[in-house]
C-alpha cells in the first residue's frame, strides 16, 4: 500500500537547500522543479504531491491536514505553536532568533518597543527576562525599526550577521537555534505511518552524512 | 443606537443551516440508536457550570474555558467537555443507585482561544461514560461500541490507535529515576516534539543502552506486534502488567471482531494526568484532526469523593460530519398555495398529506410577492386558487 503523500515545501530561502536533500535522499523530482512557477507539483512515480507555500504557512498547511508533512523553520514553529509532529532536524538553512538593537541601547523606561516578524516569540522571550515592552509586528525589513526610531530592539532571524552589521546594529542576545524541520500532521501520521516513517529512514542518514 | 453585525458572528461560532441540520439529525440518530441498544441511557447536564466543579478538574486547558460570573459573583464556566459534568451527577446521585452505571450523551461543548477560524469554539460530542467498571472488559466493551458507532454513522476506513499511560510512566521513570524528569520527557511527547525529545535525550546522563530505549520508544506504533516490541524495552518487568493488559485488551477485541480497526500506539500521552490507564484516538483520512478520542480516567472521581473506576469516549460531531463528506440530499417538501375562498380545501389537502408523511407548507399566495422564485425550492406545489372550484396544478 503506497498511499498519496502531500508535502508542504517552504518557497524562498530554504527551498534550494530542501531540494537537495529530498535529491540526496534518491526522491525523483521533476527537473523543473527548481524554477517552475506552478504552486502544486506532482510526482508520479513516487506518488507525491508538492506544494509550494510562504515558509510561513507551511505549518498551517499541514496543522490542517490538507498536506500530510511539511519541511518547515523551527522559527516558524516556535512563532506559529501549531499542532504538528516535529518528526525530524533536517539540519538545514542554519541560523538563530537574536535580540539587536542599535549599539548602547537601553530600553525606555516609558514604553519600551520591539518590533519583530515573531511577535509570539519576542513577547515570550521578553516576559521571560521579566521586561515589560510592547512589541511592534512587521512584515520585514525589520532591520529598519530601530535606525528609524519605530522601536529600541528588534527579534529576528540571523544567519550570517551581515545585515545587522551592514546597517551598524549589533547583537544583544540569542533566543534560540534554527534549522529546517520535517512535520507531519497528526492524522496523516497515524494513517500513512509506513509512509511517513520510510520518508524519515530515507531522510536520517542523509543528515547525518552532511553533518560531517 | 448601533448597527447589529448580522454577517459577523463571535470567532469560532456557527451557524447551522438545513441542510446540515438536516444530515447532522440523521447521524445522530443513527448513532444514538446504536449507543441505546447497548444499554447506555442519556443524560443531559446545563451548559453552565461553577468553576470549581467543572472547570479545575476538566482535562481541559484553563486558558480554553470560557468565563463568567453569575449575580452572586460566583465564576462559572460554559462546560469544555461532557465527562466531567457527568462525573458530577454520577457521583451526586447516580452511583448511589446502580455500580456499574452506563451513561451517554449528545451536547454542544464550548473552548475558547482559537487564533484563527477554521476550528470551531461550540461544537457538538457525542459520548458515552461507563462509570464503576475496572475490569478489562468495560475498555473493550467501549471501543467495540466506538466501531459500531461510528459504522453505524457511516463511517469508513477509520483507525483507532490504543496507548496506555501507565506503560509510558512504568518506562520513564524506570529508565530516569524520578517523576520530574520522567514529565520533562512527557512534554516534548505531549507536544509532539520528537526532535526535542531526542536533543533532551542526547544530554542526559545516562547509559547508552538507556538512551537507545528512550529513543525506541518513539517508534512504538503500529500493530499487534508493537505490544512485543514494548516488552523488548522493558527491564526487570517493571510496565509488564500494563502490557498484559493491553495483550488482554486486544484478545478481548478480536471476539468483539473489531480488531481491523485497532492499532497501538504507545506515544500517545494526554495532558495532564487525567487519563490513568489505557487511553485511545480515533482517526479517519478525510480529515485532518482527531474524529473522536477516550480512554480510562479512574481518578476523576476522587474530586467529587467517590473512589471508582471509568472510562469513556467522546466523538466530534462537526469532524465526523465532515469526514463522512457528503450531506445528505434534502428531504422534499411540497407546498401548497392557496387563495382565501379555497382554504378549507388546501388545509385539508395538506393534512391529508401529512398524515402520508409528507412534507408540507402552506401558503396564502396573497402574501407571496414572486411565485416562480417561492415555489422553486419545493419538491411539488399544489395550487388551490381561482373564482369557483378547485383548480389544481402543478
Amino acid at each position: 500500500m503506497n498511499s498519496f503523500l502531500t508535502i508542504a515545501m517552504p518557497k524562498g530561502r530554504i527551498f534550494e537547500e530542501a531540494v537537495e536533500l529530498l535529491r540526496k535522499a534518491n526522491f525523483q523530482l521533476p527537473p523543473e522543479f527548481d524554477d517552475s512557477r506552478k504552486l502544486i507539483l506532482e510526482v508520479e512515480e513516487e506518488n507525491l504531491r508538492f506544494i509550494l507555500a510562504k515558509p510561513m504557512d507551511v505549518v498551517t498547511y499541514v496543522e490542517h491536514g490538507v498536506a500530510d508533512i511539511g519541511i518547515a523553520g523551527k522559527d516558524v514553529m516556535l512563532e506559529e505553536e501549531r499542532d504538528v509532529y516535529e518528526l525530524l532536524d533536517l539540519k538545514i538553512s542554519a541560523c538563530y532568533l537574536a535580540v539587536a538593537g542599535l549599539p548602547d541601547t537601553t530600553l525606555s523606561d516609558v514604553a519600551p518597543r520591539v518590533a519583530s516578524k515573531y511577535p509570539n516569540v519576542a513577547s515570550g522571550y521578553f516576559r521571560e527576562q521579566g521586561e515589560q515592552v510592547e512589541i511592534i509586528k512587521l512584515n520585514g525589513s525589520i532591520e529598519l525599526a530601530p535606525l528609524i526610531g519605530l522601536a529600541e530592539l528588534i527579534v529576528d532571524i540571523v544567519s550570517t550577521g551581515q545585515t545587522l552589521k551592514e546597517n551598524g546594529l549589533v547583537e544583544y542576545a540569542r533566543i534560540a537555534d534554527v534549522t529546517s524541520r520535517l512535520v507531519a500532521n497528526p492524522v496523516s501520521y497515524r494513517i500513512k505511518e509506513q509512509r511517513i516513517t520510510e520518508i524519515v529512514e530515507r531522510l536520517t542518514p542523509v543528515i547525518e552524512s552532511l553533518k560531517r | 443606537m448601533t448597527k447589529p453585525f448580522m454577517f459577523e458572528k463571535p470567532l469560532g461560532m456557527r451557524d447551522t443551516l438545513p441542510l446540515l441540520y438536516e444530515t447532522k439529525q440523521v447521524i445522530r440518530n443513527k448513532m444514538s440508536e446504536e449507543i441505546k441498544q447497548w444499554g447506555y441511557q442519556f443524560i443531559e447536564t446545563p451548559a453552565l457550570e461553577f468553576y470549581e466543579t467543572i472547570g479545575e478538574t476538566s482535562a481541559i486547558l484553563d486558558a480554553q474555558l470560557f468565563k463568567l460570573l453569575d449575580q452572586q459573583g460566583h465564576t462559572l464556566v460554559l462546560r469544555p467537555e461532557m465527562t466531567t459534568p457527568i462525573a458530577r451527577v454520577a457521583a451526586s446521585k447516580l452511583l448511589k443507585q446502580q455500580i456499574p452505571t452506563r451513561l451517554a450523551y449528545s451536547e454542544n461543548v464550548y473552548r475558547a482561544q482559537q487564533i484563527e477560524g477554521g476550528k470551531p469554539v461550540e461544537f457538538e460530542q457525542i459520548g458515552i461514560e461507563c462509570i464503576g467498571n475496572g475490569s478489562i472488559s468495560a475498555d473493550a466493551e467501549i471501543i467495540s461500541l466506538l466501531v459500531s458507532v461510528l459504522k453505524e454513522a457511516g463511517l469508513d476506513g477509520f483507525k483507532i490507535s490504543i496507548g496506555h499511560v501507565g506503560f509510558l510512566q512504568e518506562l520513564f521513570t524506570g529508565i530516569l529515576g524520578n517523576e520530574e524528569r520522567a514529565a520533562v520527557l512527557r512534554k516534548f511527547l505531549y507536544e509532539k516534539n520528537y526532535v526535542g525529545y531526542r536533543e533532551h535525550i542526547k544530554f542526559l546522563p545516562l547509559s547508552s543502552i538507556d538512551k537507545q530505549r528512550l529513543i525506541q520508544f518513539i517508534s512504538l506504533q503500529g500493530g499487534e506486534e508493537t505490544i512485543e516490541n514494548a516488552m523488548q524495552l522493558l527491564e526487570n518487568g517493571r510496565g509488564k502488567e500494563t502490557l498484559y493488559e493491553l495483550k488482554e485488551l486486544y484478545m478481548q477485541l478480536k471476539e468483539f471482531g473489531v480488531e481491523p480497526y485497532i492499532s497501538f500506539d504507545l506515544t500517545l500521552v494526554s495532558h495532564m494526568s487525567y487519563y490513568t490507564g489505557t487511553l485511545f484516538e480515533v482517526y479517519a483520512g478525510q480529515v485532518g484532526s482527531l474524529i473522536g478520542n477516550g480512554g480510562r480516567y479512574d481518578s476523576l472521581f476522587q474530586k467529587f469523593d467517590w473512589d471508582t473506576p471509568a472510562t469513556g469516549f467522546a466523538i466530534r460531531m462537526d469532524r465526523l460530519t465532515e469526514a463522512l463528506g457528503e450531506l445528505n440530499a434534502r428531504e422534499p417538501i411540497e407546498c401548497v398555495l392557496f387563495s382565501q375562498e379555497h382554504r378549507q380545501e388546501a388545509l385539508a389537502y395538506a393534512r391529508k398529506r401529512r398524515t402520508e408523511g409528507r412534507r408540507v407548507a402552506i401558503q396564502d399566495i396573497n402574501a407571496v410577492q414572486n411565485v416562480d422564485a417561492f415555489t422553486a425550492t419545493f419538491s411539488d406545489v399544489q395550487f388551490f386558487i381561482g373564482k369557483g372550484g378547485a383548480s389544481r396544478d402543478e
